[in-house]
């Protein structure tokens, strides 16, 4: 057996062994981008009066939580107790971007399961979703009072995640 | 009952595979001629318990069996005839029971057409193919069986997701598979002849036309999914490198090393261990590709079920498969004989020669599309590679591979001069460099990087149409000479419809209300009106635009936003006029105060050429496979 020969087979080796670690690691954790980056500006409709906008300058100068979510999403069902909870929490203004949906659909979502939001935003054609990168719905971003995001949530929150990251990147962020 | 007539049919499959697989190789290796003569008749009835197999899974669909889970989950009482078939193969399991489908049936195809093959190399041939359908029979039986009852029924069915709900990808992923598994072939033609070490021509001579045909099926199939990308996602690109993209292209790259590679084995006797090679590592591209897209290691837009143990079933199989196969090729490659010599500069260096870009090209997309896998085994983070990267390398590379195209042909095997070379080529070099800087200044702004475009497409035309004349005045060209050249031609027009796309593509995103005009390209698109319009399982707003030019009304386009009832996803629905020298493309956003619509309009010049060029690459295959040389050998 000459070595030059062995060469594909240590290659494919060496391949097989980094496919078989990335099997048990879950590609959608990646980390935003964006983190430590000026929130993307935007100006749409709100959800309640699409009479009225909303824009990520209306809030400067406070902390505040920007959630994506949709009538369409499951995971979002799962997570709107968390939401529910941070927004009785009042520790941060809690926004809604409602991200490619129906708005008699989110609205009778809202009714029927509550509204956890201040108020939400429409993204009907997703491209404030693709400003922010969202990956897929939910999603969750807090913002700091110069319009910073400092924290990204892809996926539900969890009460891990509430408690251990949430509330004190807020607090900590509302004493700065 | 009927739903277990399938499941039923693939165990039985599964035992005759294992027959298949098993009996012939060793009967081959120990002289035995009444194992040897199983291969055929297993491998027949192999693929008709895989036909069965599948056209059950078809007819539940088509009747709307929702007892059946697979069918619930990806059909709908409401779903036209048509995609109730697309939807067979439109999830995890109907495709991989089509892939299998398919690896039977070129299996058979071999079967049926190799009846002047030595026995012994037919035996090993179908006996590596039936491991391999083993291997993935196992796959579908153990974690992916699509025959699974839904206890009780389901009323009605999750319905196939809209995006897929297109004629487009009705043909695609049966295409790209026959691609894909297509390559099965060629690896197992070098396979058998690594076990019976008769590294020779003949090896190439027969694996030729298989793999062509293998490579044109691929070539179609990802033109195709390129195309539905384009206009039915609605983002007005063709081409993304996501993930399962790069998966069906690497494939394609290596294949057309490979049938490159063959040309010198079989004419030349030359680079037996490189043919072998490529052959191996084109049909593990494929199963990489599988892999890739079918155990979510990485993140797509195809994103399929990610269901853990499949990804470890389908790595054991992947390590099984091709570690094996590199194994053998370690122990049998060093007793190959080398082929004829050739000097430095010859046909058979500059085939080499872009056979390594090929082959680096391939490894840069790998690299790409595993990158962030890699950094994220080794504890380094996350990240995400994304087109900048794949652009910045692989244009570099397919540079020089154009270079040689079009000198290659003129080269002699064994050896050429310089001299000859030059005398045939500078009319090329002069028409190529006088059209890279006539045509961008024509046409608009001249950038280096669409010279660069046109210098290597009409540089590659030119010459072959010089080649063109000269074979004609000699004598009737024969078929492969004639496919070679509409390959080529074909790149050489693929790579004009993207430089001109690249630099003068306009797109613009107004607000529009009934009345208004927008102006592109020359073009003035006026909104006449948006009204509801109903489909058969959707309901949809249709914009009516008139497509004007200097005032005239040429065209009434129709874009839509649908949305389907059983999802809650609005879909875009984009309305295209086509030409030869340009798209109109107009797709509908979302409504706005007042009666105004968000409307975004591109004009993309010579867009078509794109897939034009992929068709003549095809059409080229055609013609080399239909060459006399091979159909007499058929025939016989």
């Amino acid at each position: 057996m000459k070595a030059k020969f062995i060469i594909p087979l240590l290659l494919f080796v060496v391949l097989v062994g980094f496919l078989a670690v990335g099997l048990s690691r879950d590609p959608r954790e990646v980390p935003s981008p964006l983190i430590n980056k000026p929130a993307p500006a935007f100006k749409v409709p709100q959800l309640a009066d699409p009479n009225k906008s909303f824009s990520p300058e209306d809030l400067k100068g406070q902390v505040w939580v920007l959630n994506v979510w949709a009538s369409w999403c499951v995971a979002c069902r799962e997570e709107h107790p968390m939401l529910v909870e941070l927004g009785k929490s009042q520790v941060a203004p809690l926004i809604g971007l409602d991200y490619k949906d129906k708005r008699a659909d989110a609205m009778e979502m809202l009714a029927r399961q509550g509204n956890p939001y201040n108020l939400s935003a429409m993204d009907n054609d997703g491209r404030v979703g693709i400003n922010y990168g969202v990956y897929g719905v939910p999603e969750t971003y807090v913002i700091d009072k110069a319009g910073i995001i400092r924290f990204k949530q892809i996926g539900p929150i969890t009460k891990d995640v509430l408690d251990k990251s949430i509330y004190p990147i807020i607090a900590q962020l509302n004493k700065a | 009952m009927i739903p277990e007539i399938g499941h039923f049919a693939l165990i039985l499959a599964l035992c005759v595979s294992i027959i298949q697989g098993v009996l012939p190789l060793i009967g081959a290796q120990q002289g035995r001629r009444e194992w040897l003569v199983l291969a055929r008749p297993a491998t027949q009835i192999s693929f008709l318990l895989l036909a069965i197999s599948f056209g059950v899974l078809a007819w539940c669909f088509y009747v709307n069996d929702f007892s059946v889970l697979y069918v619930a989950e990806h059909s709908n009482s409401q779903l036209p005839t048509v995609y109730r078939l697309g939807a067979v193969w439109g999830g995890h399991e109907g495709s991989l029971l089509l892939w299998i489908f398919l690896l039977t049936g070129w299996a058979f195809a071999v079967a049926q057409l190799s009846k002047t093959l030595d026995e012994f190399m037919v035996a090993r041939v179908l006996g590596v193919l039936g491991l391999v359908a083993t291997g993935l029979l196992l796959f579908v039986l153990g974690t992916s069986n699509p025959f699974e009852r839904l206890i009780p029924a389901a009323q009605d069915g999750r319905s196939l997701n809209p995006l897929l709900q297109d004629p487009g990808l009705v043909f695609h992923p049966p295409m790209l598979y026959m691609g894909y598994v297509g390559f099965s072939v060629a690896f197992a033609f070098a396979i058998a002849s690594l076990l019976s070490g008769r590294l020779d021509a003949a090896w190439a001579r027969w694996s030729r036309p298989w793999t062509t045909t293998a490579w044109i099926f691929l070539t179609l199939g990802i033109a195709l999914g390129s195309w539905w990308a384009y206009y039915e996602l609605g983002w007005g690109g063709w081409w993304f490198w996501d993930p399962v993209e790069n998966a069906s292209f690497m494939p394609w790259l290596i294949g057309t090393a490979l049938i490159h590679s063959l040309v010198v084995t079989e004419k030349r006797g030359g680079f037996k261990n490189w043919t072998v090679l490529l052959a191996i590592m084109a049909f593990s591209m494929s199963l990489l590709g599988t892999f890739l897209v079918r155990s979510g290691v990485l993140t797509s837009v195809h994103a399929f079920a990610t269901d853990p143990r499949r990804g470890i079933f389908i790595l054991l199989l992947l390590s099984l498969v091709v570690g094996s196969s590199l194994f053998l090729y370690a122990l049998r490659a060093p007793k190959s004989t080398l082929g004829g010599k050739f000097s430095l500069l010859s046909r058979e260096t500059l085939i080499l020669l872009g056979n390594v870009f090929f082959v680096v090209a391939a490894g840069s997309v790998l690299l790409g599309t595993l990158y962030p896998l890699l950094i994220d085994a080794l504890n380094l983070g996350k990240i995400s590679v994304g087109p900048p990267y794949f652009n910045a390398v692989f244009v570099p590379i397919m540079v020089p591979v154009l270079f040689l195209m079009a000198v290659g042909p003129w080269a002699s095997w064994k050896t050429t001069d310089l001299k000859t070379l030059l005398k045939r080529l500078w009319l090329a070099a002069v028409v190529a460099f006088v059209a890279a800087i006539i045509i961008p200044s024509l046409i608009g702004e001249f950038t280096i990087l669409t010279a660069l475009g046109f210098l290597l497409a009409f540089w590659v035309i030119a010459s072959g149409v010089l080649q063109i004349i000269r074979q004609c005045k000699v004598g009737m060209p024969t078929r492969s000479f004639i496919g070679m050249q509409l390959g080529h031609m074909g790149i050489a027009v693929f790579v004009i419809g993207v430089t001109m796309v690249g630099a003068y593509q306009e797109e613009k995103d107004v607000r529009m209300a009934p009345g208004d005009t927008v102006t592109v390209g020359g073009y003035q698109i006026r909104l006449m009106g948006v009204g509801p319009a109903q489909g058969p399982n959707y309901q949809a707003m249709r914009g009516t635009f008139e497509l004007m030019r200097n005032g005239k009304v040429q065209e009434l386009m129709y874009p839509e936003k649908r949305n389907y009832d059983s999802s809650t996803m609005p879909m875009t629905e984009a309305a295209i006029d086509a030409g030869l020298t340009r798209d109109i493309y107009v797709s509908l956003g979302e409504p706005l105060e007042g009666n105004a619509w968000a409307v975004r309009v591109y004009y993309k010049p010579f867009v078509d050429w794109i897939w034009g060029g992929c068709l003549l690459m095809a059409l080229g295959g055609l013609f080399a496979v239909l060459d006399k040389r091979y159909r007499l050998r058929v025939k016989k």
